[in-house]
């Protein structure tokens, strides 16, 4: 167990601390304790940094599951530590942001803190862990722990709603990423990613590849909300708004971006790999910033407008494979792809995070979210107004903020597309830049939405819950500490470039990295009067053009029929899939004993009748049967036409008596055949089974004593006949094919020599087989104490009558 | 049953049944005893056995045969339950594979030279449980209303 682990385990660790704490100092808010994990944790990852800038890579394995080939192998490069410091860091303003958002009086905290902590150690364990299965079981208790958060104020109805659609679509996604980790195990024979990188070649040649590329690529598709399993994230809007700010817009769902990113050394040979990740990328981008527009609900503009942040950085993923297929790193356009798409990743973080937390101070001091009611915040809340804008321009992708960087660096890499001579890039390629532009403008215009609608316009405060205010200086310091790093990184675009996005692309790239070439990174705020420049000149145009008439064209959104909408189809197939099931188990589980009982014997024939055809059985032979004597074809008749007749019986009692002249039948036939025990055992038992038969008989009540033959029922007789033809068959057959010699006869000639007997039955049943007979007076005993315990319960129950029932009654109740 | 309460003369089948009840009886045990030479056994024996018992519940009333036999036959099945396990269990003390029964010649006191085998006491067991079952079922049917 090395620090490593230790600092991976310290959130998980420290969960179980935290209910001391709530329960134990109520006088503090328990937050400021749990404040003091990230801020550890981010100070020690910081520390790595020089580590990583130089190429180097820290790895620390502790034996797990040696066995199956499970090791909990903590590996520190350049884009795991990326991703460690965007999960403490952003997880520290969090938890200092949530002290003043949740009341300590009214919220249960030590919940929510332990969920907190536990959906922290979670991530960190997902981006450190080189196991694929130590991966997916830390990615699973990302799912989980964000279905708690979702749901943490239960008494909602949508919270619920919410918490169950998140944990449905990505539990989806987790296991059908859990089939791809099991494929690629069985092409490469490790769980280690750098095993499977370094094995890419026989990954690549498996004929099993791209079915494992699709499993791994469901699940970094539901967890990063990329069409069409975006639907989740909007209503995972219900949960409090550090854990959106958190989970929704820094880390979780940058988890399938991590996995597509730490995946891509894997699969990016393969045109597939570009081409589904770059078109569902870019599709995402477009029809979540095409839908962010329509929302009334500030959450609601900026999930939609996460879902397009996801599918941007997606897509750019996609396309950075494109450097693949170029020699070197000195001209390589595409590099920038990737490069863009790290940067995106980091200023995403930044800038949504703040818009987040913006919101959640305008839901605490207005009291509502939704945009229809707000208006005119401007002048009472100066602070926030700050934070949004920057913010949304950051968003809009407008200089002087980080986000016209890597919106830049965006354009360019779909501009770029169309130079490429592969995969048909050339041709259909050319869509990129188009879809790429229209997310853009839509983009521009939610962004604009975000600030004007809120702090612009006119005042209605009257219409409010609650008088605004400015908030608490507490609340304010992390939205405003991400807000300066948003213009930081915007001014200062370099200071980031050597030591946390040159190693992250370079841990993308290990084969081109592998000649000891090295990345470069410089990011120019400006380069130029190239075509991106252009776009973005026109996209604020239009943007603005639209904005603008925005009145006019809104319509649009209405046109789609509910039906017809994801969410739609979603709960649709939920409702669907309840009631075929439903359905499904109502017309075969009937309840009357009947119908099972067909099953059962249907089945039964079919697979015998299935086996002996599939196996070719059918071969009869006749050749050593014994003489049958005369008396024997009378006794056959007699016992045949009894038990026939039993079926034509009008009443019960002529039935019974058939059934005994059945059963001496067979009596007699063991007299045949050479078996006075059997024979002896069979007339005593037939005769008190008859009696209790009789006993039967006479105690049924007077309703279903009425004489009425057996109805025929053509369905019935023919299972009956089916059955009765496959189980003669089958004792034709098992008698034709006898291949091995009885052991009886060691039987004959041991019986009196090693048993000192001459019965051999009951030698047999005594001693050489003694055991059965053990168990089976057991089973006698236990159906006389059966009989015992329910007659004598039903008497003791009918005498005291109705009153028993009654407090059963009560006590049900 | 249900006719208990009217007085019936049974005089003959009374008779006949204390006869034929004793006769059945040691028919039962020969059965018994000779099951390990020629047919019959434990299971048979106690059949029988139980028949006999059946006779005098059917010509007296089950009053009666629990005065003159008061036996309580759930606890005769756990005994032959027992003994039959415990001489299957026996052998294990000897070093044996569980049910190895061990037979040998004695010389008794008044029956002179006999075999003894252990598989005589597991079919007691047997037996016993036999009667114990086939009388409880009989008896609580017979006496529910």
């Amino acid at each position: 167990m090395s620090v490593l682990h230790l600092a991976i385990l310290l959130p998980l660790l420290a969960a179980p601390f935290i209910p001391l704490f709530f329960w134990g100092l109520k006088r503090i808010h328990t937050g400021w304790f749990v404040l003091i994990v990230p801020v550890l944790l981010f100070t020690y990852f910081a520390g790595y940094m020089p580590t990583t800038s130089a190429g180097e890579v820290v790895t620390k394995t502790v034996s797990w599951m040696p066995s199956l080939g499970v090791e909990f192998t903590a590996y520190v490069d350049g884009l795991s530590l990326l991703f460690a410091l965007l999960i403490t860091g952003i997880g520290a303003l969090v938890v200092l942001y949530s002290i003043y958002y949740l009341d300590k009086d009214k919220e249960s905290l030590g919940h929510f803190y332990v969920y907190l902590l536990m959906f922290m150690g979670a991530m960190l364990g997902v981006v450190l862990s080189d196991n694929m299965i130590v991966m997916y079981m830390f990615w699973e208790l990302t799912s989980i722990s964000s279905f708690l958060l979702i749901g943490y104020w239960y008494e909602k109805e949508r919270s619920r709603y919410g918490a169950q659609k998140s944990m449905l679509l990505t539990v989806f996604g987790g296991l059908a990423m859990l089939g791809g980790i099991i494929l690629l195990e069985s092409m490469v024979g490790s769980y280690s990613i750098r095993e499977m990188v370094a094995n890419q070649a026989v990954i690549a040649e498996s004929p099993l590849f791209l079915v494992a590329m699709v499993l791994i690529l469901l699940g970094a598709f539901t967890k990063s909300a990329q069409f069409p399993f975006h639907i989740w994230l909007p209503d995972a809007m219900e949960a409090p708004t550090p854990v959106s700010a958190y989970l929704h817009s820094a880390t979780m769902v940058k988890a399938g971006l991590y996995l597509v990113a730490r995946m891509s050394p894997v699969f990016q040979e393969s045109p597939v790999w570009l081409w589904t990740i770059a078109s569902v990328g870019m599709f995402t981008m477009f029809w979540g910033s095409f839908n962010a527009v329509k929302q009334t609900d500030l959450k609601g503009i900026l999930a939609f407008s996460t879902v397009s942040q996801l599918g941007l950085i997606m897509s750019l993923l996609g396309l950075g494979a494109a450097a693949l297929h170029y020699e070197g790193l000195d001209e390589n356009i595409y590099m920038v792809a990737t490069i863009a798409a790290i940067f995106h990743l980091i200023n995403h973080a930044t800038f949504k995070g703040s818009l987040f937390m913006m919101v959640g101070i305008i839901d605490h001091e207005t009291g509502t979210r939704d945009v229809r009611k707000l208006g005119g915040l401007m002048t009472v809340m100066p602070i926030s107004f700050t934070v949004a804008v920057i913010g949304s321009l950051s968003m809009a992708g407008l200089p002087p903020f980080n986000g016209f960087l890597s919106k830049e660096m965006f354009l360019k890499a779909t501009t770029k597309v169309a130079s490429m001579d592969f995969f048909a890039l050339d041709s259909i390629g050319l869509i990129l830049p188009i879809v790429a532009f229209i997310g853009s403008v839509f983009t521009f215009i939610y962004s604009l939405l975000i600030f004007t609608r809120t702090f612009m316009g006119k005042a209605k405060f009257e219409l409010l819950p609650k008088t605004p205010h400015e908030a608490p200086v507490g609340m304010l310091i992390s939205p405003v500490i991400l807000a300066i790093l948003v213009v930081g990184f915007g001014l200062f675009p370099n200071v980031l470039s050597h030591s946390l996005i040159q190693p992250a692309v370079e841990a993308i790239y290990p084969s081109l990295v592998a000649g000891g070439e090295e990345v470069e990174v410089h990011i120019s705020f400006w380069h130029g009067l190239t075509p991106e420049l252009m776009m973005t000149i026109g996209v604020v145009l239009l943007g603005t053009l639209l904005f603008w008439q925005i009145g006019r064209w809104m319509g649009i959104y209405n046109r789609i029929p509910h039906r017809l909408t994801l969410n739609g189809m979603y709960d649709g197939s939920l409702v669907w899939s309840n009631k075929a099931a439903y359905r499904f188990k109502d017309n075969y589980m009937t309840g009357f004993i009947r119908s099972y009982l067909i099953y059962i014997f249907v089945f039964l024939s079919g697979m015998m009748l299935f086996t002996m055809a599939w196996l070719d059985l059918f071969n009869f032979s006749f050749e050593n049967l014994a003489e049958i004597a005369p008396y024997e074809y009378v006794l056959g008749a007699v016992v045949v036409l009894a038990a026939l007749a039993i079926l034509f019986m009008r009443s019960r009692l002529p039935s019974i008596i058939l059934l005994g002249v059945v059963g001496y039948g067979v009596a007699l036939f063991f007299v045949f055949f050479g078996a006075p025990d059997l024979a002896l055992t069979q007339l005593v038992i037939e005769t008190v089974s008859v009696a209790l038969f009789l006993l039967v008989f006479y105690h049924m009540p007077d309703i279903s004593k009425k004489e009425v033959r057996m109805r025929f029922k053509i369905g019935n007789a023919m299972i009956a006949i089916l059955v009765g033809a496959t189980v003669t068959m089958l004792s034709f057959m098992a008698l034709s094919n006898k291949s091995l010699t009885s052991i009886s006869e060691y039987y004959k000639e041991n019986v009196y020599e090693l048993a000192a007997g001459k019965n051999m039955v009951n030698v047999v049943l005594v001693d050489f087989r003694g055991f059965d007979t053990l168990f089976e007076i057991v089973v006698l005993s236990l159906a006389s104490l059966g009989i015992y315990t329910m007659i004598k319960f039903r008497t003791t129950r009918r005498t005291k009558g109705e009153g028993a029932h009654e407090a059963q009654k009560q006590t049900r109740q | 049953m249900k006719r208990k309460s009217k007085p019936v003369n049974d005089v003959i089948l009374q008779t006949a049944a204390i006869i034929i009840f004793f006769i059945i009886v040691i028919f039962s045990i020969d059965l018994f005893f000779a099951g390990h030479y020629s047919p019959g056994g434990g299971f048979i024996g106690g059949l029988m056995t139980s028949s006999a018992l059946v006779l005098l519940l059917l010509a007296f009333d089950s009053q009666t045969l629990k005065t003159v036999l008061p036996i309580d036959y759930r606890l005769m099945t756990a005994t032959g339950l027992l003994i039959a396990l415990g001489t299957s269990l026996h052998s294990i003390f000897w070093g044996r594979p569980f049910l190895t029964h061990a037979y040998d010649k004695f010389h008794l006191p008044l029956l002179g030279e006999q075999t003894l085998h252990t598989a005589i006491a597991f079919d007691l067991g047997v037996y016993l449980v036999v009667i114990g079952v086939t009388m409880t079922i009989i008896q609580t049917i017979g006496e529910s209303e």
